[in-house]
């Protein structure tokens, strides 16, 4: 692994066993064991990813796009190192960052600033870097004086303003999003943008899961299409959007 | 000549070897890298998710604290009233009895039922952040046995009604009684957050389980009164020997060794059985959440 690169896979396949027996629960399990063993045995695994290899050089943006159930999202969680590959190996350098859906790893009863820490935490500073970046944090978000009340008390768009100016705070190497940058109003957004393209200065890697095309064309360098499990091509943007386009108006 | 070319050469290598000490010691002191932030990291994560738990639980103080009080307490009263008005059933200080094994079986039924949710109610966490999913179990557990710390006193009132008050080894074996069922029920939690992951039905069988060993258990009726061809179900059953302990600290003045043995080797396989099966499996929790 040469020194710039962020991410690489090499030859990775990854396989899911869909329709589990025991998704129908222990009494079920139990009821109909015989039955049940019978279908362990015949089940077929689901192939998500097959033989995919890339590398994603340090501070480089690239956007994943495909059909739904393409393998986007897995190819993420192999990334963020909470899936593990079925065959081939992963590496990735630095602490990853994955940019969390609405008001995960928040809790509705505790206040915005409490909300926080727990979620600096969770994403991986430990209390004292979190207690640094706090106030950066609570600015960035535009909370005002909402940021000592409870989270229920907040709207969506609050709330996902809240996680996303936790997430850009974390100073991660490589930063994962999926699927969501439609946080808060346009200012906030237009704010987002930015404080991505200060990533990008700083060298942060970005990889990014979207249907967006035209934000997608935007941001990245380099964009992926993942059909059916199979990286199909990767490369300069505007080239492979239209390259998936064609593909879907063949369709 | 020499000597000072020495002498020289000496100090020359001394104030490079300070200086050197001086530079690693700068670039290690903001970095504070490798073992010791992976330690303070895990410190800290346990310290939040607790404190999250105890502020929610405990959001409005005293209201808080006093429901969940209220569970043991209104249960101790039903069966005082059952056993002692209705049912004349002689035991000395009974109401003191049901309080010193109610107690502690409110930790563990809490945690068998809570359990089921440490891991899927973290779904989104699970599926996206790397970080070891064990504290979640850890920090419900703590966030149990604080619980049952604090309401520690509220026994204690109950033995000073009855002329009974703490004693001396309470020193050492309040803290050995807390450790033993922290590792009883770090185990159990660990083992029922996991299953419930692949058998979404667990739920009804674990409260139904925890429903029977209450009643297995010597918490309504003393061990004694048990003949004792029976003796051997406070072992086989295990939360039986631990809450015998405890009753043996807080109403019998003196806790039982064997009884503590016994405990403590149900710890040892509880969090065993707990950590395999968490090991094994741990890795498929993002698929299946």
């Amino acid at each position: 692994m040469s020194n710039d690169m962020a991410i690489r896979f090499d030859r990775v396949t990854k396989t899911y066993f869909v329709d589990s027996p025991v998704a129908g629960g222990f009494k079920n399990l139990v009821l109909h064991l015989p039955s049940q063993i019978a279908a362990m045995r015949r089940r077929r695994p689901f192939c998500a990813l097959s033989d995919v290899s890339f590398e994603i050089a340090t501070g480089e943006c690239v956007s994943v796009i495909g059909p739904n159930g393409a393998g986007k999202s897995t190819t993420l969680g192999l990334i963020a190192g909470v899936l593990r590959p079925s065959s081939g190996t992963i590496e990735t350098v630095g602490r990853v960052c994955p940019l969390l859906e609405l008001g995960a790893g928040f809790h509705s009863e505790l206040n915005g600033r409490e909300n926080i820490v727990l979620n600096g935490v969770l994403l991986g500073l430990t209390r004292e870097e979190v207690a640094e970046r706090v106030d950066e944090i609570i600015a960035f978000s535009e909370l005002g004086e909402f940021i000592d009340a409870p989270l229920r008390t907040y709207s969506t768009g609050m709330t996902s303003r809240l996680g996303f100016s936790v997430a850009v705070h974390l100073s991660p190497k490589i930063l994962l999003v999926d699927e969501a940058l439609a946080v808060g109003d346009e200012a906030f957004r237009q704010k987002c943008i930015r404080r991505m393209e200060h990533f990008r200065e700083q060298g942060t890697t970005m990889v990014f899961v979207s249907h967006e095309m035209e934000s997608v064309a935007r941001i990245s360098d380099r964009v992926a299409l993942i059909v059916a499990g199979k990286l199909v091509d990767m490369g300069e943007p505007s080239r492979v959007i239209e390259s998936y386009r064609s593909q879907v108006r063949a369709a | 000549m020499l000597r000072t070319d020495c002498g020289t050469r000496a100090g020359l290598l001394a104030r490079f070897n300070a200086l050197q000490r001086i530079a690693t010691l700068k670039t290690a002191v903001p970095a504070m890298s490798g073992h010791h932030r992976t330690l303070v990291y895990y410190r800290d994560l346990i310290l939040v998710l607790l404190a999250k738990e105890f502020k929610v639980r405990y959001k409005s103080t005293f209201m808080g604290y006093a429901w969940s009080l209220m569970h043991p307490l209104v249960l101790a009263l039903i069966f005082f009233t059952l056993f002692t008005v209705i049912g004349r059933f002689q035991v000395h200080a009974y109401a003191l009895y049901l309080i010193a094994g109610l107690f502690p079986w409110q930790w563990i039924a809490n945690t068998a039922t809570t359990a089921n949710f440490y891991f899927l109610g973290n779904s989104s966490l699970i599926k996206k952040v790397r970080f070891h999913r064990a504290t979640l179990v850890l920090a419900g557990v703590l966030n149990e046995s604080v619980h049952f710390i604090i309401s520690i006193p509220v026994i204690v009132g109950f033995m000073l009604y009855y002329g009974h008050t703490p004693r001396v080894d309470w020193l050492w074996m309040l803290p050995a009684l807390v450790s033993v069922q922290l590792a009883i029920t770090f185990g159990l939690g660990l083992l029922i957050a996991t299953c419930n992951l692949f058998f979404r039905d667990l739920e009804r069988l674990v409260t139904l389980t925890v429903h029977l060993l209450f009643y297995v258990t010597p918490i309504i009726y003393p061990a004694d009164h048990v003949p004792p061809e029976y003796g051997w179900i406070f072992i086989a059953d295990p939360f039986a020997s631990i809450v015998l302990c405890w009753q043996g600290l807080f109403y019998h003045g003196a806790v039982s060794p064997f009884y503590l043995g016994v405990a403590m080797c149900w710890a040892v396989v509880w969090v065993a059985i707990g950590l395999t099966a968490y090991a094994k499996s741990v890795w498929r929790f993002a698929e299946i959440v």
